[in-house]
């Protein structure tokens, strides 16, 4: 299995912890990730609110530049995603668009013909190709008494996603329920965790968040796993501004699912990226997970 | 001798006239076509005038050939076909071009679609040059008639033709006749109980001394042609002896095997393993659920068997086929209700206390599981705020485009039964409420008065996710108010959704088995919307009921009826006339191959083995000519759409691009197309 | 009778909506169900719902509709675009009422159109952006105030090593920007 990886601007940075997961775990099972050479920014919504055709252009750049050894994208962040996706299909479906796209990307000596790329979401290729039997025999730490609460958030599972339910997916459930964990079922795990209103308007940022917390603090969560930088860092580094705005007393652990998934795969907890987030997510672990063991592995 | 060919071109009013420059095709056919004696517009060639010119100009210039360029043949081949025989004309030499649907009703540019028309009226003068005189057949109607389907409409049909003194058999496919009917506590818009005045009809149906009531038993396979089917039904194992059963229901007593009833309680309450769907069953002789019996899973038990009085238990029945023959045939198969587990956001399945229209219909009858009392799913506690959600998978493109057209009446006699045994409040979240019947709109009406609460608007989630106290433990119906303009959450202790109607999963392959089609949504296709709802593209085929798309009871009581009194007046008729357009083999040129007798997909070819022929069995033919292009002599022919007739079609829809070269290329069996 | 597609009737501002949006010509069969407006995780906050601005762009309310926050309000969730019964996409919709009103000057009501010129400046100018990047220039130009607020976490993140202060450049950045400029003129929109 082999892999052309859109990482995107958020995993270089502030979601490191992501991207080193990502790449841990995949090695762990055997797929093999080629970053994709001298990537772009994918504009997340804000090169749509102002320009579609530029908008398009800048991504389908990354689409192009997908060499011939590799047919499948995969992108782990939401708006990376659905955006690689999106215009994808654009070009597939509106030939006029596609004539512009084409002739601005001349214009950098490239090309792309719709449809040569398959993007994918990472979930999807550990879900689907990489499977069950292959996950499940490499688990060395199980994640039983660890009740993980499966957050989606919105871009991976709507409108594009293709493999799983847009208003009720359970692809990530089933996965930790591989693991061994408590799944938590809860409401509103394909809701939205605000997105970039968090940079414009705070009120109504921090109302969505909270309703996200509350909920699987309900349902007795011990952490959020998420898929998306984007809502990593509202429901992380928000937390305490969210607690202060309600008067709420919120602990919940915000991971990426690969850094628990590493866990179960015994893979140490330094190289998961552990200890970036700012509601630390080690002690809940450690102690649920009952071993000394934990996260001390390969 | 040339044909003398009068042509025909209809305005249809505007309808053509208005994208089609009729009188400019016609001058032009009279002018430029090869052989036509005659060529006239006129405003509607169907009305009497018209069909007179027609005859007239017969009479007056010995017209040989006459073409119709008008609307489809479907509607009206058969009025041009009559006004050629009234004036000694043989009507098959008579062809309809249709320059309406096929021209001016899907045509923008004029000067195009009248450039179209011409082309369309050349090919059939052409063609109708090379038409023969044919005589139509007569065949004997069998009396008797099968209905499918022992729902409403299905009993309704029934009922009209047994007591008209013809023989029915009726076949359903679950153990007791009654359809979903029987499933209903009241219905609208009178409130009479739905069972009270079901049954009788069942049981009149039960009891009938014309009807042979099949029960649990499928359509297996029809073959023949109107007038004359012939029908296998397989009469499924029930595993109980029917005629020494007295019914007296000591088996499903002492069945020590309780299941869920995922179908007559909607799985709100249990059955027996073996069992009679409800009390008013008819016939009441119980089946032996297999899937779920003790003996069938592990080979113990025998109670019903050793307590059966009358020892009418058989655990070694075996399906049966039954072979059947009648005139004709009346669908009546009925619907299915929509999964509402394909919209999770209305978090039915996930949800205890979101319901299905129909549970919530068996929660609330007098006969139902708890004995008509409306309680959550705890069994003890009576909601005190109930909301009911329209078009649930219905006028959705994800799910059904389609208004389901009874949901908003079923809506509103729910919410009166809430209204009238419990002290809720009840929501109706609509997006357009549709109650236009007789005393419909008193209905709804009615429940304003009654206090039930209507918010215009399509409910996005039902969630168990509260933001504040008033909401905790409560099912909280979110959607936007869309007469005030605002989002709105209606914390609620019951939900019940209003799902589609939908058409049974297997219509199509019964359809299939018919000749009938279904349309897209996959109801079947009646002849046609306005004047012929409940006759089929196949004579001696008919539909009635919600099979044919969503209707209320009423509305499938008078098509049962309606397709009743079809059948009728085929039986009284007595004969039934067969076109003429059949295959035809030529016998000295027939190898004996037999490669048309596998193909013929009506099982109307036999092959004579003595004279080492095939021949055609010219009732059963329909004229399809899949043996024609089949065999590879090239001997058999199809009547009224010889080789010729075709080849002249098609060069006379080129008339612009291929100009007859001399009579003798005409006269040749196969005209080869010159390219242009 | 086939319909006429050409729709010279419809109001001006509803025909520039459906030349904007890739499969827009959809937004003519809207039910006015609600079923978006009742979906949307901010519709509590906008001064109207989607439902009702398509209303507004059918009846031609072009400045009432442009000057709104509603547009402002989406965080594109999709929520609205996957549950529409008519498969209108809503959300796109969205994205091109809020280029028509960045482009007529009528964004006046949200700090959006900011935050989205600050992130694509940077992506323009390294071909990558950086979240302190983007903090940095668009809280100080726009809410000074809520960079003191925010402080606090930033210290936080910055502590973690999730802060980077200097953005990744491409090495083919000249690329994207010839890529970006004729996309630009192709559009005949800044």
């Amino acid at each position: 299995m082999k892999y052309a990886y859109y990482p995107g601007c958020s995993l270089e940075a502030g979601s490191a912890a992501y991207d080193k997961s990502v790449r841990a775990v995949l090695d762990q099972l055997g797929v093999e990730l080629d970053e994709l050479n001298d990537w772009n920014c994918c504009g997340a919504t804000e090169y749509f609110s102002q320009n579609e055709l530029v908008a398009t252009s800048v991504i389908a750049r990354n689409l192009a530049l997908v060499d011939s050894e590799h047919d499948q994208l995969v992108a782990p962040c939401a708006a990376c995603f659905l955006n690689l996706k999106k215009t994808d299909k654009l070009l597939a479906e509106h030939p006029a668009m596609k004539c512009q796209v084409d002739a601005a990307l001349a214009a950098g000596g490239l090309s792309y013909k719709p449809g040569r790329v398959h993007v994918r979401h990472l979930l999807d290729i550990l879900y689907t190709d990489v499977g069950p039997e292959a996950i499940k025999a490499k688990v060395v730490q199980p994640l039983s008494g660890l009740r993980v609460a499966p957050y989606y958030g919105c871009q991976i599972v709507r409108p594009l996603n293709g493999f799983d339910n847009p208003e009720y997916p359970m692809k990530l459930d089933e996965m930790f329920e591989w693991l061994g964990a408590e799944v938590v079922d809860y409401p509103v795990k394909a809701h939205c965790c605000g997105g970039h209103m968090t940079q414009i308007s705070e009120p109504e940022a921090f109302e969505l968040i909270r309703r996200l917390l509350q909920s699987a603090d309900e349902y007795k969560a011990d952490v959020i796993l998420c898929m998306c930088p984007m809502c990593q860092l509202n429901l992380d580094a928000y937390q305490g501004r969210v607690n202060g705005h309600f008067g709420t007393s919120f602990k919940l652990p915000i991971v990426f699912f690969t850094q628990l998934l590493g866990v179960a795969l015994g893979i140490d907890m330094k190289k998961l990226g552990f200890g970036k987030e700012l509601v630390s997510a080690e002690p809940v672990i450690r102690s649920k997970l009952d071993g000394s063991s934990v996260g001390a592995g390969t | 001798m040339a044909e003398k060919v009068g042509v025909y071109v209809c305005h249809c009013g505007s309808n053509i006239a208005g994208k089609v420059d009729v009188e400019d095709v016609a001058k032009w056919a009279g002018e430029n076509v090869k052989d036509v004696a005659v060529s006239r517009d006129y405003k509607f060639m169907c009305s009497s005038l018209g069909q007179k010119l027609v005859e007239d100009d017969i009479k007056e210039h010995g017209l040989t050939r006459v073409v119709v360029a008008a609307c489809s043949p479907h509607l009206h081949e058969k009025t041009f076909r009559r006004a050629c025989s009234n004036a000694g004309l043989n009507p098959y030499l008579m062809e309809m071009t249709n320059i309406r649907e096929h021209c001016s009703w899907v045509h923008k540019d004029r000067a195009a679609a009248t450039e179209k028309a011409r082309a369309l009226v050349s090919a059939s003068i052409e063609r109708v040059k090379f038409q023969e005189p044919l005589e139509p057949m007569f065949v004997d109607v069998n009396r008797a008639t099968l209905v499918i389907g022992g729902g409403i409409a299905g009993l309704q049909a029934t009922l009209e033709l047994a007591d008209a003194g013809y023989p029915v058999y009726l076949v359903e496919r679950q153990p007791s006749i009654g359809g979903h009917m029987a499933q209903f506590d009241k219905t609208f818009p009178t409130l009479d109980c739905s069972a009270c005045i079901l049954t009788p009809k069942m049981s009149e149906v039960g009891q009938h001394e014309n009807v042979t009531l099949l029960t649990y038993a499928e359509l297996e396979e029809v073959s023949g042609s109107v007038g004359s089917f012939k029908v296998k039904i397989r009469q499924k194992a029930r595993h109980v002896v029917f005629d020494d059963c007295t019914g007296c229901g000591i088996c499903v007593e002492k069945c020590p095997r309780k299941v869920l009833d995922t179908e007559f309680e909607a799985g709100m309450g249990n059955r027996k393993a073996i069992y009679m769907p409800f009390p008013q069953a008819v016939p009441r002789v119980p089946v032996i659920d297999t899937e779920s019996c003790i003996w069938f899973e592990r080979q113990k038990c025998r109670a019903c068997e050793k307590l059966c009085p009358t020892n009418a238990i058989d655990f070694d029945q075996q399906d049966e086929l039954i072979d059947i023959e009648v005139g004709n045939i009346i669908m009546a198969t009925g619907w299915e209700p929509f999964d509402t587990r394909k919209i999770p956001q209305y978090g039915y399945g996930r949800l205890a206390n979101v319901y299905t229209s129909l549970e919530f219909e068996r929660l609330c009858n007098a006969a139902g599981p708890t004995n008509g009392k409306i309680v959550l799913r705890d069994g003890k506690t009576e909601p005190k705020s109930v909301a009911i959600v329209h078009c649930v998978g219905s006028r959705d493109e994800r799910h059904n485009p389609y208004c389901s057209g009874v949901c908003c009446m079923a809506a509103l006699k729910l919410g009166h039964l809430v209204v009238e045994k419990t002290d809720a409040e009840v929501y109706s979240f609509y997006i357009d409420m549709r109650t236009n019947q007789k005393n419909y709109e008193e209905f709804y009406q009615r429940l304003l008065g009654e206090g039930m609460r209507f918010v215009r608007g399509k409910v996005a989630e039902v969630t168990d996710a509260a933001r504040k106290p008033s909401e905790q433990g409560k099912l909280i119906v979110q959607c936007e108010d869309t007469l005030v303009g605002r989002q709105q959450r209606y914390p609620v202790d019951m939900v019940i959704l209003m799902g589609a109607i939908e058409p049974q999963r297997d219509a199509r392959e019964m359809g299939l088995k018919c000749g009938i089609s279904c349309s897209m949504d996959g109801w079947y296709t009646e002849r046609h919307p306005k004047l012929d709802p409940v006759a089929t593209m196949t004579d001696g085929i008919f539909v009635a009921g919600t099979c044919q798309g969503p209707k209320d009871i009423p509305a499938s009581v008078a098509q049962g009826a309606a397709a009743a009194a079809r059948v009728s007046g085929m039986i009284t008729k007595g004969k039934v006339m067969i076109e003429p357009i059949v295959a035809k083999i030529d016998e000295e040129g027939c190898s004996g191959c037999r490669i048309c007798n596998n193909m013929c997909p009506y099982n109307a070819i036999e092959y004579d083995a003595e004279a080492q022929v095939s021949r055609v069995i010219t009732a059963l033919c329909k004229g399809c000519g899949t043996c024609v292009s089949a065999c590879p002599a090239g001997v058999i022919s199809g009547a009224h759409f010889s080789d010729r007739q075709i080849f002249a079609q098609i060069q006379g829809a080129l008339w612009d691009a291929w100009q007859p070269q001399d009579a003798a290329s005409q006269d040749a069996e196969t005209v080869p197309v010159s390219a242009p | 009778m086939v319909a006429d597609t050409h729709g010279a009737h419809r109001s001006k501002f509803l025909r520039d909506v459906i030349a904007d949006t890739p499969d827009g010509e959809k937004i003519v069969h809207c039910l006015q169900c609600g079923s978006c407006g009742g979906s949307c995780p901010n519709g509590a906050e906008m001064d109207y719902t989607p439902r009702a601005i398509f209303a507004m762009i059918a009846a031609d309310r072009r400045e009432d509709v442009l000057t709104s926050n509603t547009m402002w309000q989406c965080v594109s969730c999709y929520f609205c675009t996957s549950r529409c019964p008519q498969d209108i996409p809503i959300t796109e919709i969205m994205y091109s009422l809020k280029r028509m009103a960045i482009r007529e000057g009528k964004a006046r009501k949200s700090d959006a159109p900011a935050l989205a010129k600050t992130f694509t400046d940077l992506v323009e100018k390294y071909g990558r952006s950086f979240e302190f990047g983007i903090a940095s220039r668009y809280l100080l130009f726009n809410r000074p105030m809520s960079m003191l607020k925010s402080s606090g976490m930033g210290m936080s993140m910055f502590a973690k090593g999730r802060l980077a202060l200097t953005p990744t450049r491409i090495k083919n950045v000249k690329q994207l920007q010839a890529i970006i400029n004729k996309a630009r003129e192709l559009s005949q929109h800044d």
